[in-house]
Formats: C-alpha cells, sequence, structure tokens
C-alpha cells in the first residue's frame, strides 16, 4: 500500500507527459471544433455568382460528391491554400465551388483575376448568412458535400498537400464508388 | 506664502476628486461593457433583454472565452443579429439557442450541457474529491491501528527499560 503512494508522482508525470504528446504531435489540430452539421443535409442556398449568369444553387449540385469553399479576398490563410486548391481543379479536376464570404465582389473578382480562378462556380454570401448555416467560424473552411448534399466532412483552415492526399482525396474516391 | 500650504491641499482635495470621478466612470465602464452596437439592438425593450440574455450564454467561437455579448469579432455580431432575427420571428428563448447550437455545436454554449462528452468535466473533480476523501480515511485509520497492533513488551525489554528510567532519575 505505502509502496503505491511512490508510484503517484510517475502517475501524475505520466498524465501530463502524454497530454503534452497528444497536443505536440504533429497532424491535425486538436483544438479544431468539430463540425455540428457532420452527416446532416447542408444547408440550403441559391447565391448570386461572380460571373452574374448561373446561380449558385445546391438543388442544381447535387447529384454528385462536390466540394465547397468558403474563402474571401481578406482572409490571409485563403492565399496560402489557393495553390492547392489551383491544383485540386486543374489536377485532380474536381467539381470545387467557392462561396466568397463577407467579401465584396469586386475585390473577389481582382483576387482570382490575379492568382487564377479554381473553382467552377463561385457564389457570393456577402451578408455571411449561408457561412452562418453552415457554421463557418472563420475562414477558409472546406465542405465535403455527398452526391445526396449531405456534409461529409468539413477541413477548418488551409487544406495543405498532405491533408488533400490523405482524407480528401481518398474521401472523394470513396464516395464516387458508392 | 502663507497661503502656499493651504492653496496646496485644495489642488490635493481636487486632484483626488477627479481621480475618483475618472475611477467611477471606468467602473461603470466595466459594468456595461458589450459590444453590442447601437444599430443592432432591437426596438422592443422586452425582445432586446431576451436577446441580451441569450447572447451572454453564447461563446464567440472567435475568441472562444468571450460571450457573443462581449466580443467585438466580426462572426459575434453575425449571431448577435442572428438571435435578433429569430426573436423577432417569434420563437422562444430555447428554440433560438438550439438554431445556433445545431449550427455550431454545443461549443458555442458557455454553460456545457451534461452529456456523456462533458461527463469527466461535470463529473471528474466530484470523483477526484471523493478517492481524495476515502484515501484519506485509510490512512487515519491505518494510522490509529498500527500502535495497538504493537506487541507488549517482554520481561528483558522491561528490565531494561526499567534500568533505563532509573538511570535518567538518579
Amino acid at each position: 500500500m505505502k509502496r503505491l503512494f511512490y508510484l503517484l508522482p510517475l502517475a501524475a508525470f505520466l498524465v501530463v507527459a502524454g497530454y503534452f504528446m497528444i497536443s505536440l504531435r504533429a497532424g491535425p489540430d486538436v483544438h479544431e471544433l468539430p463540425s455540428a452539421m457532420l452527416n446532416k443535409p447542408a444547408p440550403e442556398f441559391d447565391l448570386a455568382s461572380l460571373s452574374g449568369g448561373e446561380k449558385l444553387d445546391l438543388d442544381a449540385l447535387k447529384g454528385h460528391p462536390f466540394i465547397v469553399n468558403f474563402f474571401a479576398s481578406w482572409c490571409v490563410p485563403c492565399r496560402i491554400e489557393h495553390p492547392v486548391l489551383m491544383r485540386l481543379s486543374q489536377q485532380n479536376h474536381l467539381p470545387l465551388y467557392g462561396i466568397a464570404y463577407k467579401d465584396r465582389p469586386e475585390d473577389t473578382k481582382k483576387l482570382l483575376d490575379k492568382y487564377g480562378d479554381p473553382f467552377r462556380l463561385v457564389g457570393l454570401d456577402q451578408s455571411g448568412n449561408v457561412g452562418l448555416n453552415f457554421g463557418v467560424y472563420g475562414v477558409p473552411e472546406t465542405y465535403v458535400i455527398d452526391a445526396t448534399g449531405r456534409i461529409r466532412r468539413r477541413f477548418v483552415g488551409p487544406l495543405t498537400a498532405e491533408t488533400v492526399n490523405k482524407e480528401l482525396l481518398p474521401l472523394l474516391k470513396q464516395l464516387d464508388k458508392s | 506664502m502663507s497661503s502656499g500650504p493651504t492653496q496646496n491641499r485644495a489642488g490635493g482635495a481636487k486632484h483626488l476628486r477627479a481621480a475618483l470621478g475618472l475611477l467611477a466612470l471606468l467602473l461603470l465602464g466595466f459594468a456595461t461593457a458589450n459590444a453590442v452596437e447601437p444599430n443592432e439592438r432591437l426596438a422592443n425593450p422586452a425582445l432586446e433583454a431576451r436577446a441580451r440574455a441569450i447572447s451572454s450564454q453564447l461563446r464567440c467561437l472567435v475568441c472562444q472565452n468571450e460571450s457573443i455579448d462581449e466580443s467585438a469579432a466580426g462572426l459575434a455580431h453575425d449571431i448577435r443579429i442572428f438571435v435578433r432575427e429569430r426573436l423577432v420571428a417569434g420563437e422562444t428563448d430555447k428554440q433560438v439557442v438550439q438554431d445556433v447550437v445545431n449550427r455550431y455545436g454545443t461549443f458555442v454554449l458557455l454553460d456545457p450541457p451534461v452529456q456523456p462528452a462533458t461527463y469527466v468535466l461535470w463529473y471528474g473533480p466530484p470523483a477526484l474529491l471523493l478517492v481524495g476523501l476515502l484515501a484519506t480515511v485509510i490512512w487515519v485509520r491505518q494510522r490509529h491501528a498500527r500502535p495497538a497492533a504493537e506487541p507488549p513488551l517482554s520481561t528483558d525489554e522491561r528490565q531494561r527499560l526499567d534500568g533505563l528510567l532509573r538511570e535518567s532519575d538518579g
């Protein structure tokens, strides 16, 4: 019994060390919030598009899996993510749709003119209402939506080559099969 | 010349009053600190009061340790507007809070609900206290039990002890 008491500091140390090991480990941020919308139908949207033509309408997109990326011209991490999105659209030919979150259309246009436009269509969410319905709490956020319109995955913060290869592409492959 | 000290004292009192006034203003500022902008407020005071009460329970997800009522972040502003829109639409307080939880998850609630994911949070501290109490009880009992468990002195030991006591008395 008494000997067990001497093990207490060791046990406390192991608990703290374990906590640090999880927190310091490279990989997904443990502070990333889980989406409350996961596996629920994506909220309806029908947004005017940047090009002024066809609207960005959720119902029209259903039928095959697709990706929705919330971005803004004022968002610095979005610039980091931009080359990854360009690769996704040009090399992988993924159905990538953009929602310009609380951004002025002319600023969005300037951004895409300068750095390239990876999106098939860009919807304008100037009020941030669609973002609010999705539970967006910062840009960029990326949602993978399946053919029936359900949200299957949310990525908070800029997509990296690693998250794309390890998570995004395998998930889309799996969704395409089913 | 002789008016010098008097003037000083009067000056001191003035400074003190000014300092106290500033302090009062500062405290008043703290008491009413919030980020709700005038153009966000609802005309109906009863609805506005409900909106304020709801907002103070909702976490701002950008700053995470402030309620949306206190936060100046853009997202907090949007959720404040959303809450007010829902109230105007005739929803109850519970429905409004549920609407926000449906979008952002239970993490937005500053008062976390009791559910499997928060059992450790809610029951952990009382459980630890219980373990501590039990350990203390066991420890105290063992300490009390020990003297009784010791065997009585043998005749040899008693004789030696008597000798020692006599020596020290001597």
